[in-house]
């Protein structure tokens, strides 16, 4: 399935690991948080960049303490009504500083996309081509917002601006 | 009222053509009717029985005359002609097509209107007490922070597909007409000694399949924590909230099964990584926001309306209607009017685009164009004068408005049931219509008193019949409709749970039930007690037996 990254269809350099299969040397790899609990020590002496896929009940906090050794978090929707990932997103980004790649693994439907994108996610796993291509469309189909979220500040979405330079414009209106 | 400014406008606007695009893709099979339903019901298209029905959102029950009328529009062009009155505030279109629900709702934005967030695992249209800003005994105005839940909850990215639907009431008064302690989340204004606005905050009430009245969270939460707060108690629901089990998923079972006080503690500990920070409202647009409903420009008048009570003396039927739908204005010399949607042998509701347009003109006329929705199904105008409350009945009596029952036995709160759900198991509304007729005698009514019945046809409780004086519960035994009857349930500020008074009974021996517990309620009661309070003095067992002693 298509993997968007900043909206832009990426290939995938990332491989995820099973459970019962055997690191790979140098690639960067997703494993379970099982395995990186299991194997935390192997994990980061080994050559080549880790990343964390948690299920949707796995929480922020479970892979709060490890995140400077990770260069992804993957989290799983495994359907659309399974909405625990967007707090997990938002904590990861907004309360532990998460700075790298935040993915959601679906597959997801463009309905979604600026859901994901207003909780911090910077990747996303496609249901298909089709979905992936209408990105813009889909996160340019609501440009405002009433509250503040892991985007703010982005450009395309704002709350209401209540800073001095603004105070102008907004006793200007009735 | 609230009027929308560009930024509100947009929202709304965008929403439509994202809603058209979705409904697009529905028709051309892009979308299967699994990945379609969560996206259309956040827009508040249910597929029903026989057809689709469309939820329309009246933030906190509250309209224009402007957008009234637009709703009577939509229900000539668009439906069969009429439209219903939800105990969430809210109307339903009983008969839109798919394909032209994108332009009913592109003929709501032009009214500021809208129907996010009706339905769906996400958190719904906020209700309010509907004399808000009106009542006699109000605190403070519960619109406000009505209005700031509705924006913050509004497409918010995080909480839009939690466990289950997620219900907010909030009132101003000590008196509770907004049923707060059954709702997700209950909000009661209060001020405290220094003279301070801040909130008491309940969780977990609720009625369906499990009724529970929710429990305390904070006796009083500074005004302006609210948005952080709120957040706190979601992101604890959307994680640990059950959803393995659809039935256990609303929030009361969390609290239930996590134990209030953990429950606290949990949401407590969430709230303090997150209060003040940019969750909170900046209080210049709480000020924004509260400007809207400064009152209206009242004219000063006496306390009481001389032509007011001369009226009631001279006319009986309007001495009637008076007694029981009209309610005490904050503002000298003007009255609150209620229009019940509970004519005798009539749909509880239900109101045709005749009637719709009706109530704008007198809106209009005679209550700065401002008409309320209440959860008890029907409508009210808020800004009466004294003086008009004669005229305006007599023009409400040409549209079969004037029905002079509030709060007694014939206005009763139904669901749609099994004319119109496709989840009920059993009739609500032809129940409720042979009740009415049954009651039709008025002077009964009153000598009856104050009486709450409220019928669902299923289960789900979407009549409220937990918390009816009398409820009444359809059930399907081996294909038939039979009805199961509690007694002593309340929603006001002194909530309870009605109890089962025995064996469920067919349909045809209902109204003769509600006969034998009338009158046994009249033969027992003492002074001037309610039902409800006779019930609750002397018990099931009186009503149980003359109820089942006879074969």
């Amino acid at each position: 399935m298509p993997i968007l990254k900043n909206g832009a269809v990426i290939d995938d350099p990332w491989i995820v690991i099973a459970d019962d299969q055997p690191l790979l040397v140098s690639r960067p790899i997703i494993v379970s948080l099982a395995r990186w609990i299991a194997g935390r020590e192997i994990l980061q002496r080994r050559n080549g960049l880790v990343g964390v896929r948690l299920r949707s009940d796995e929480l922020a906090e479970d892979i709060a303490a490890d995140l400077d050794h990770l260069s992804l978090v993957a989290i799983e929707f495994p359907a659309i009504g399974d909405g625990r990932g967007y707090t997990t997103g938002r904590l990861l980004r907004e309360r532990y500083g998460f700075s790298g790649e935040l993915r959601a693994v679906g597959p997801l439907v463009r309905d979604v996309f600026l859901f994901l994108h207003r909780c911090g996610f910077d990747a996303i796993e496609a249901r298909d081509a089709v979905e992936a291509a209408a990105w813009p469309q889909a996160v340019g189909a609501i440009t405002v917002a009433y509250q503040n979220a892991a985007d703010h500040g982005a450009p395309r979405l704002r709350r209401r601006d209540y800073s001095p330079a603004a105070a102008v414009e907004h006793n200007g209106r009735s | 009222m609230y009027l929308y400014d560009a930024i509100d406008q947009s929202l709304v606007d965008q929403r439509v053509e994202q809603f058209r695009d979705q409904v697009g893709r529905r028709l051309t099979g892009a979308l299967s009717e699994d990945e379609f339903k969560p996206l259309r019901l956040m827009n508040g298209l249910y597929l029903q029985l026989h057809a689709y029905m469309l939820r329309v959102a009246i933030p906190y029950g509250t309209l224009s005359s402007n957008q009234m009328r637009k709703l009577a529009h939509i229900a000539d062009a668009y439906d069969k002609g009429y439209g219903h009155f939800t105990t969430r505030q809210n109307l339903q279109y009983n008969w839109p097509t798919l394909e032209q629900t994108p332009d009913i709702l592109a003929e709501l934005a032009t009214v500021q209107m809208h129907a996010m967030q009706t339905s769906g695992n996400c958190i719904r249209n906020v209700t309010a007490d509907q004399y808000a800003g009106v009542a006699a005994d109000e605190v403070a105005d519960p619109r406000i922070v009505a209005e700031v839940i509705r924006q913050w909850s509004t497409l918010h990215p995080e909480f839009s597909f939690l466990p289950r639907k997620f219900k907010l009431a909030i009132t101003g008064s000590v008196r509770d007409r907004a049923a707060v302690r059954v709702h997700d989340i209950g909000i009661v204004i209060k001020r405290n000694d220094e003279g301070e606005i801040g909130y008491q905050v309940i969780v977990g009430g609720g009625l369906g399949r499990t009724p529970v009245i929710g429990v305390n969270l904070r006796e009083f939460l500074p005004e302006r924590h609210l948005l952080s707060y709120l957040e706190a108690i979601l992101r604890v629901y959307n994680q640990a909230g059950r959803r393995d089990n659809k039935y256990k998923a609303r929030i009361k079972i969390l609290v239930r099964e996590t134990g209030t006080a953990e429950f606290i503690r949990l949401v407590e500990a969430e709230w303090e990584q997150i209060r003040d920070s940019a969750v909170e409202l900046p209080r210049g647009e709480y000020e924004r926001i509260a400007a809207f409903f400064a009152p209206p420009a009242y004219e000063i008048l006496s306390r009481n309306d001389g032509g007011f009570a001369r009226h009631r003396l001279e006319d009986r039927d309007f001495a009637s209607w008076a007694r029981t739908n009209v309610a005490p204005h904050k503002q000298p010399g003007y009255a609150i009017a209620n229009i019940t949607l509970k004519p005798e042998g009539g749909i509880p509701g239900d109101a045709t685009s005749q009637q719709m347009d009706a109530m704008a003109s007198l809106a209009d006329r005679f209550s700065f164009s401002e008409i309320r929705v209440t959860h008890e199904q029907n409508l009210v105008l808020p800004h009466v004068r004294q003086a008009d409350l004669h005229g305006l009945w007599q023009t409400l009596k040409r549209y079969d408005l004037a029905a002079p029952n509030l709060g007694l036995i014939s206005d009763i709160i139904a669901c749609p049931g099994m004319d119109y759900c496709s989840l009920a198991t059993a009739r609500s509304i032809p129940l409720a219509q042979d009740i009415s007729k049954h009651f039709a005698d008025l002077e009964r009514q009153h000598h009856i008193g104050e009486l709450k019945l409220k019928i669902s046809g299923c289960i789900n409780a979407c009549g409220h019949h937990h918390v009816g004086h009398i409820g009444i519960l359809g059930v399907d035994k081996r294909g038939e409709e039979y009805y199961q009857i509690t007694l002593g349930g309340s929603a006001d500020e002194a909530p309870s749970i009605g109890k089962i008074i025995g064996p469920a009974i067919p349909y045809d021996k209902v109204v003769d039930a509600i006969e034998t517990l009338t009158e046994t309620y009249l033969a027992i009661r003492v002074g001037d007690e309610r039902f409800v309070d006779t019930v609750r003095r002397a018990g099931l067992d009186p009503f149980k037996q003359a109820l089942y002693a006879d074969p």
